[in-house]
């Protein structure tokens, strides 16, 4: 057992520290209200490699361990959650589905494109009737002579409408349920396609979320990735991957909870002394700190086991499921810290509030975490 | 060309440094290190010169083998090798102890362009670049916020009071680097990952006496809290009486 990170993983978090501090914090507050998607942001983050880190480098990427990646992912969403969710999408959920279950010309082709940020990408699997059911796709790829015909609608799309490459899932033969799954990689700029942005979001103001629109989208045989029936098995695969991210991006807004609340309290003064000095205002704080720690070790432990090339399904369930709960709970404690002033954007604990709160509900709502923890402890599924 | 960039391992300028029990140094306990920012701006240069030209560019840092750590983040930004001279006692080094024991590794690497970072952040002697030149008879320019290369002649740029002093200088010379000179770009992750395979060449730092001694360290007395003394136009006879009769600036 080694807590220690070694001279990589600190080398790699000083520069996401840095970069998170210095090119992705100053403009944020501006960004949230004025719902600006960061295009600017992405170009910087792609000039440093972020857009790609563990990725293998034959491919473009940094070829970072797990640990790393999640440093990263945490420093960034401790300043900002949707250039966070921009990066989870684009990295865990597409580039990372791409490595483990494209071909080989389909790697070469795309992967170079996304970790270099020349490509965005997009994961469409939830749609306005799949939800937690992802199974139940209504969207569908009919069979033709060149290639595959999709029609349907995806719903709650980050990255929707500033994407060149969106993974789509639809379902191929009804009658065999999941088994009749597949996945697409489809071009968004194919005739049929649009990606109609979703206004009124509690959070994540400057994140780009979108419905795609399917009309009579044709695409050849080599959009498909994996085989007829791989569909549902590569979603769920990618959601393992993405809820690894969500994890410590979560770790970061909690973190950012700790940092905003403890330098409040050492500054604002009650009652003739800094407010630090109150013991229920202490009591915040350290909870806030208990579990950041823990959401943190939890989320290393996952990125250990996925480093050992282990499927990690269970351990990444239970940091997602804590650290999204810890980060939840973090904001809402540190606008207590706060008081007034911690409920409007002069400070961001209000922002870290709206924006900690999907993190609850996407790639796998808390209760459907909690229905994989406890299948895999107990060996009974509670669902289908 | 060869190319030396000459860095120093310094407090993260975010540390609050504390004084060492004996008075004169500092707590190295809890300290986050890192490479001395003026440094940044010299090694961003010089690998600026390398993707012109495919110079070949050094780091050379005086340190303990913590340093390594400074070393990497020129190496992850760019550079091709470095040379560490190894020094468990490297902070109780002044400006001539380090100036002649770089200059002696200097004469060895025989560089066409030495750059250094006008001053590190932690001791402040903004000496060592310059007393190198001196030692190696080198023609130097501190300073400099401009830089551009023909044949071998360095055109540079520094300023000076009201306004700005344009030199040439024949290579091989020494600059030092100030803020303006560029804007030092964050390592990437592929930079970060290829520098620890690049070539570290570990050797005993060679011992020379320091010019100078250390008595003692002091921390700067606390500030006293400022003052509220009310709002508006009814504080302005209060504020001008405070200044004439407690300032005394009045």
């Amino acid at each position: 057992m080694d807590f220690e990170l070694n001279a990589d993983q600190k080398a790699v978090r000083d520069m996401a520290r840095k970069f998170a501090d210095e090119v992705i914090a100053p403009g944020v507050r501006e960004r949230d209200i004025k719902h600006e998607f960061h295009a600017d942001i992405v170009k910087k983050l792609a000039e440093v490699g972020l857009l790609g880190g563990p990725v293998p480098e034959k491919y473009g990427g940094a070829g970072l361990d797990y640990i790393s990646h999640a440093i990263v992912t945490e420093e960034v969403g401790r300043v900002d959650s949707a250039v966070r969710t921009t990066l989870s999408v684009h990295i865990s959920l597409v580039e990372l589905t791409i490595l483990r279950y494209a071909s080989e010309e389909q790697k070469r082709r795309y992967l170079p494109e996304l970790t270099s940020g020349r490509m965005i990408g997009c994961y469409g699997l939830t749609e306005p009737d799949a939800g937690s059911d992802a199974a139940n796709q209504q969207t569908t790829a009919v069979k033709t002579d060149t290639g595959w015909l999709l029609n349907g609608n995806k719903m709650w799309i980050s990255n929707g409408g500033v994407s060149d490459l969106a993974l789509v899932f639809a379902q191929t033969d009804k009658p065999r349920g999941h088994k009749g799954i597949a996945c697409f990689l489809v071009p968004t700029d194919a005739p049929g396609f649009s990606a109609p942005i979703i206004e009124g979001k509690l959070g994540l103001w400057s994140s780009n979320t979108t419905e795609l629109v399917l009309e009579n989208v044709e695409v050849s045989d080599d959009a498909l990735m994996g085989e007829v029936g791989d569909g549902f098995k590569i979603a769920m695969g990618a959601l393992d991957s993405g809820r690894y991210s969500v994890a410590a991006g979560c770790v970061g807004i909690a973190q950012g909870c700790v940092d905003a609340s403890v330098k409040y309290a050492t500054e604002r003064e009650a009652f003739g002394r800094k407010i630090a000095g109150f013991q229920l205002v202490q009591e915040l704080i350290a909870d806030m700190v208990v579990q950041t720690e823990a959401a943190r070790l939890l989320t290393w432990k996952a990125g250990h086991v996925k480093n050992q090339g282990e499927s990690a399904t269970f351990e990444t369930s239970v940091a997602k499921y804590y650290a999204t709960e810890a980060a939840l709970k973090a904001a809402g404690d540190a606008i207590r810290v706060h008081g007034g002033y911690g409920y409007s954007n002069e400070y961001p604990v209000e922002r870290f509030l709206r924006d900690a709160q999907v993190n609850v509900l996407y790639e796998g709502t808390s209760q459907i975490q909690k229905l994989i923890i406890g299948s895999h402890v107990t060996g009974v599924r509670a669902f289908t | 060309m060869k190319i030396v960039v000459c860095i120093k391992q310094v407090p993260d300028t975010e540390t609050k440094v504390k004084i060492a029990a004996d008075g004169k140094s500092l707590d190295p306990a809890g300290v986050d290190y890192v490479l001395n920012p003026y440094d940044e701006y010299a090694v961003e240069e010089a690998i600026k010169l390398k993707e012109a030209n495919g110079s070949e560019v050094t780091i050379l840092c005086l340190g303990t083998e913590a340093a390594t750590k400074a070393i990497r983040t020129g190496l992850a930004m760019g550079a091709d090798n470095a040379v560490l001279l190894k020094d468990e006692n490297a902070a109780g080094r002044d400006w001539l102890s380090v100036a002649k024991t770089l200059a002696e590794e200097l004469k060895a690497l025989q560089p066409d362009l030495i750059f250094f970072g006008k001053q590190a952040m932690d001791d402040d002697s903004a000496a060592v670049g310059t007393a190198v030149a001196q030692i190696l008879g080198l023609p130097s320019v501190a300073n400099i916020t401009s830089f551009a290369l023909e044949g071998a002649t360095a055109t540079v740029q520094r300023e000076v009071e009201g306004g700005i002093e344009t030199l040439t200088a024949t290579l091989p010379a020494i600059f030092t680097a100030h803020k303006g000179l560029n804007e030092p770009r964050y390592p990437s992750l592929k930079g970060i990952m290829s520098a620890k395979k690049k070539p570290v060449e570990e050797k005993a730092a060679a011992v020379c006496e320091n010019g100078t001694e250390v008595v003692s360290m002091a921390l700067p007395p606390e500030r006293p809290p400022g003052k509220v003394i009310g709002e508006g136009v009814e504080a302005v006879e209060k504020l001008i009486d405070l200044l004439k009769n407690e300032a005394k600036v009045l």
